[in-house]
């Protein structure tokens, strides 16, 4: 389980991370998700040791990461799966790692197994790695002390969708046999796809935390999208009621919960093609939330 | 590259055991030697001390008609020369490769007890300057043997000299270390080493030929000379030049392995 509380970094005048609590518990994997630059991967290193917090504090299974006795063991971290020595081979990165931790070699050979780095491309030095490699190293890396708890820095970056398949059922079939995982993205869709419990940040800030329907509770934009076999008898019926209308494409985008749409309809004889919540689920959500801290500014 | 299907054996939960010294001595030792630029590195270190040696002995036999006395230093002398330009550069690239390639991530992650680290890389430094210092030593007597065999004037004394030797070149490695642990850089901390080892010297020479108080004060931090009389043995230094030589240690070594290894512990790991 890993505890993080209050959690402020300073760096001058900027703020990046600003008082941020969550919890990620066993069992279940957590997506942290957020723009880039919005502190994910700042809140991830202060959890490791790697930076100092300004104030606040994390704690892996109640102790501080210092205090672990050997952290790989316990933690399997992955933050950059570019921060390896480019003259070292992909094994002998893991040798280093399984030495340290006092692990048989032929754990290694598990883990190049594990991620399919064949024998071949594990005696190649990693500067001649793809990104994609180079994350499957990472990701043999901290799965190598055999964990309790995984956190991972934006993990499926630069793998090919069958990689990032695999990934998804590597991670899955880790929390459920009891595993906690924590992994960043600034992808949606990947974290979607992954995530029991989600927690947006942006500008350092957490703006939503909880499971999909909890968060999709947040959304409070009534809006659904309709095409009918006669879209202006639809249309005038709706506006008959009070009901705003207005053309979208080859249907009508209506301020309204689709079962009201849908009454209207059978009210009055008028056969729907396509029904639809139109508040763009969680796309929707996470733009709106992070609106202020996008760097295009104005979205959706 | 195709897509297994096995997963990770089932996460534990039994508290493990903290890592025990040796093995992070041990794995510092395997980090300085198995990438290819730290691997010529030494190897070019043994060959350029080797090819030194020859270049001695021919020059000796030539020049020296047999008559010029060669003792236990005179060979171990030239093969110091190599290892004061490239021992320091072993020490520097151990703890500066960690941060130019970033694997302090991974390093400071496994073991956040970051001064374990250090002080397991301070050993693996000492390790190679004591395998190189008694390689020079071997090369040493090799050629003295080598040099009397072919009827050159050979003693075996010297062997304050070699104390001294000893004793300087661990001194100088853990310079170059302490300069790399403060600026965290490999070319900055090159630069810094030669320019103390090179141009300090110069400087502090020239002053001392021009400004006549300036002797009395440049023998506190000319390192070179205050090492000096160790060569001599160090059971036979003054006080006076135990005084000099402490204060040009504190100022080239001190000073900034105690201001580096405080950076390091703080440092934010990125």
């Amino acid at each position: 389980m890993i505890k993080v509380e209050g959690l402020t970094r300073v760096y001058g005048a900027y703020t990046a991370v600003d008082d941020v609590t969550f919890t990620c518990e066993p069992g279940r994997v957590t997506g942290f998700l957020g723009p880039n630059g919005a502190g994910k991967s700042t809140t991830m290193r202060i959890m490791v040791g790697l930076t100092p917090p300004t104030k606040g504090r994390t704690t892996i299974k109640g102790v501080d990461y210092h205090d672990l006795p050997n952290p790989g063991r316990t933690v399997g971290v992955l933050l950059d799966a570019s921060a390896q020595h480019g003259g070292r081979t992909g094994r002998e990165v893991l040798t280093l790692s399984a030495m340290t931790m006092g692990l048989p070699s032929s754990r290694v050979d598990e883990m190049l197994q594990l991620v399919s780095l064949s024998p071949s491309e594990a005696k190649r030095r990693v500067k001649n790695y793809s990104l994609g490699m180079k994350q499957r190293l990472g990701i043999a890396n901290a799965l190598l002390g055999d964990p309790e708890i995984l956190i991972l820095d934006e993990p499926a970056n630069g793998l090919d969708p069958a990689g990032i398949r695999w990934m998804r059922g590597l991670l899955k079939s880790y929390a459920d046999r009891g595993g906690t995982v924590l992994l960043s993205s600034h992808l949606l869709h990947e974290v979607e796809m992954i995530a029991d419990e989600m927690i947006l940040i942006g500008r350092g800030k957490i703006l939503a935390q909880g499971d999909r329907a909890a968060l999709l509770s947040h959304n409070t934009k009534v809006e659904t999208l309709a095409t009918s076999l006669d879209n202006d008898g639809l249309s005038a019926a709706l506006s008959a009621k009070g009901i705003p209308v207005v053309p979208a494409g080859e249907g009508l985008r209506i301020t309204a919960e689709p079962v009201e749409v849908g009454r209207t309809a059978v009210e009055h004889h008028i056969v729907l093609t396509d029904l639809r919540s139109g508040d763009g689920g969680l796309e929707e959500l996470f733009l709106q939330l992070t609106a202020d801290t996008q760097r295009e500014g104005v979205v959706a | 590259m195709s897509t297994a299907t096995q997963t990770p054996a089932a996460p534990r939960s039994t508290a493990p055991s903290g890592i025990p010294f040796s093995r992070l001595l041990q794995v510092e030792f395997r980090k300085s030697w198995d990438t290819k630029a730290s691997f010529w590195l030494l190897f070019a270190l043994g060959a350029v001390v080797v090819a030194a040696e020859f270049i001695a002995a021919i020059v000796l036999a030539v020049n020296g008609d047999g008559d010029t006395t060669v003792d236990l230093g005179t060979f171990a002398g030239v093969a110091g020369f190599v290892c004061e330009l490239m021992l320091p550069v072993v020490a520097i690239l151990l703890v500066t490769s960690e941060w130019t390639q970033r694997t302090a991530m991974v390093t400071f992650a496994l073991e956040p007890r970051r001064d374990r680290v250090i002080t397991a890389k301070l050993g693996v430094a000492l390790i190679w300057t004591l395998v190189t210092v008694v390689f020079a030593l071997v090369m040493g007597v090799l050629f003295n043997l080598f040099y009397g065999a072919v009827g050159g004037s050979v003693t075996w004394t010297g062997g304050a000299g070699v104390v001294g030797f000893v004793i300087v070149q661990c001194a100088l490695m853990l310079i170059g270390f302490a300069w790399a642990a403060l600026v965290l850089n490999t070319p900055a901390a090159i630069v810094i080493y030669y320019a103390f080892w090179f141009a300090v010297p110069t400087i502090l020479g020239i002053g001392n030929a021009l400004i006549g108080w300036f002797d009395s004060f440049s023998r506190w931090i000319f390192f070179q000379q205050a090492t000096g009389p160790l060569y001599d043995g160090f059971w036979n230094m003054s006080a006076g030049e135990w005084g000099h030589l402490i204060v040009a240690v504190l100022i080239w070594l001190g000073a900034p392995l105690l201001l580096g290894l405080r950076r390091i512990s703080r440092a934010e790991v990125k």
